[in-house]
């Protein structure tokens, strides 16, 4: 089997999983939907400009929904010890890994597509920015969360205090990359020119290819007792 | 696929130890099991059964003494090309109660890069008498068919080794009798067996070969045949068995 074939075939088999039991998209959603609703209370965004506290409402959301999305998308292979029967299989285990960042950016995905809209919508913000930066503005950064949350998931998920572990070795590492997701969509929203935010947008592209490299290499280590 | 019995043999563990920090699960463990034999591992809890295992499934490595499988040095090899000799049941399905049987299987045999997937995992499917449900969830199914359908599971790539961990664990009687038939067909066919288990009159039935494990250490190694459980009890309770490994 080809390594890409390996990849697709955990995130396909995650995808599948995931579409019979609906447990994580709708705990997903409606964590998000929670946060939004919560800040559109907090806040009166009549008075406020949404584009100074829009963005870091939007992460917040995207953050915390997404450590939802690792933490159980490893629970799921500790159950009945699925992840034994993945191991043991010839694949490449860095397969398995990118297959579940693949999986876990398609869920975050899925959030992020039904959010933004109902976020436009309750804050009343026109969107004037360019549309297709601030989609790649958002894949970058949700490859960056997935990529270094799955690693330490598969760390932490043999734990006892595993889903305790999770977010206390995750929040610091993922600093950069939610710094730099909301810098970059502030800019974009506020419609400034590229050049006011395009090393924000190369930093979040570093981030992505140093965890994917590093842990590539590294989780063949990482799921060793 | 049936052993080559005239190659090298499928375990051969030299000095094998395996330790947690400064806690050692196995502690100089010398084993060689050729091709063909069916081997159960004894014990008390803790004694190391399970990481002994672990350790012939390439899913942990070691961490002292040489452990060479099918003639492949373990550290030096190709851990892939091992795995798709090894076979793995546990009293843990690692199957997805969201998917069918069948999904489950094609999922397997696809990882495992079957040629046919779908033949594979009719196939297996047919041989666990689960064709009539295949298209139920798993989640549905009692634990006795759950353990046939990973029964199914461990032996659909044709694994030359099976590694059994407490295969018998959470069965009603009538699993158990069906799961013993499986094994025996297995032996039948020549694979190589190896299984930990705490059911010394199962773990005499199914094996040609007994092996005692305590604080991680092998205890005691005879020949199945001529032993009762009423001695192995006797064994497995003395605090000290014997003063070391005994040859076959």
């Amino acid at each position: 089997m080809t390594y890409l074939r390996a990849v697709l075939l955990v995130a396909g088999k995650d995808l599948k999983v995931e579409l019979r039991s609906r447990e994580q998209l709708v705990t997903l959603l409606f964590f998000a939907l929670l946060v939004l609703v919560v800040f559109n209370f907090a806040f009166d965004f009549t008075v406020i400009d949404f584009v100074t506290l829009g963005p870091g409402v939007l992460w917040v959301a995207f953050i915390f929904s997404g450590v939802l999305a690792i933490g159980r998308s490893f629970q799921i292979e500790r159950e009945q010890d699925r992840i034994q029967g993945i191991l043991l299989s010839p694949i490449d285990r860095s397969a398995f890994y990118l297959g579940k960042v693949a999986a876990t950016v398609l869920f975050m995905a899925a959030v992020e597509t039904l959010i933004v809209p109902v976020a436009v919508v309750m804050f009343n913000f026109h969107f004037s920015g360019r549309i297709a930066l601030a989609i790649l503005a958002l894949l970058l950064n949700t490859v960056g969360f997935a990529a270094v949350g799955t690693l330490f998931a598969a760390m932490t998920s043999s734990t006892r205090r595993g889903e305790l572990l999770l977010p206390l070795l995750l929040f610091p590492a993922a600093v950069p990359v939610a710094l730099a997701a909301v810098k970059t969509t502030t800019h974009i929203l506020a419609g400034r020119p590229f050049a006011a935010y395009g090393h924000w947008l190369q930093m979040s592209a570093a981030y992505d290819v140093i965890f994917l490299a590093a842990a590539v290499l590294l989780f063949d280590y990482v799921l060793e007792d | 696929m049936a052993a080559d019995r005239d190659g090298p043999p499928v375990v051969e563990a030299r000095g094998l130890a395996k330790r947690y920090g400064p806690l050692a699960a196995l502690d100089g463990i010398d084993l060689t099991v050729p091709a063909g034999q069916a081997v159960v591992l004894l014990g008390p809890n803790g004694a190391g059964k399970s990481t002994l295992l672990r350790l012939l499934a390439t899913l942990t490595r070691p961490s002292g003494g040489r452990l060479r499988l099918f003639g492949e040095e373990v550290l030096s090899s190709d851990a892939g090309r091992l795995r798709s000799r090894i076979g793995f049941l546990s009293h843990q399905t690692f199957l997805y109660e969201h998917l069918t049987g069948r999904e489950n299987l094609l999922f397997y045999a696809r990882l495992y890069g079957l040629s046919d997937p779908e033949r594979a995992a009719r196939a297996a499917l047919g041989a666990a008498r689960l064709s009539d449900r295949q298209d139920d969830r798993v989640g549905a199914y009692s634990r006795g068919m759950q353990q046939r359908l990973a029964i199914a599971r461990s032996l659909l790539h044709g694994p030359e080794m099976i590694l059994l961990d407490e295969p018998f664990t959470g069965l009603d009687r009538e699993s158990s009798a069906r799961l013993e038939e499986r094994l025996r067909q297995l032996r039948a066919t020549g694979r190589t067996c190896v299984m930990a288990t705490h059911d010394l009159d199962q773990g005499l039935r199914a094996a040609d070969r007994v092996l005692v494990l305590r604080g991680g250490r092998l205890e005691f190694d005879a020949p199945a045949r001529g032993l009762d459980s009423a001695r192995l009890e006797a064994l497995l309770v003395t605090p000290e068995t014997a003063a070391g490994p005994r040859p076959l």
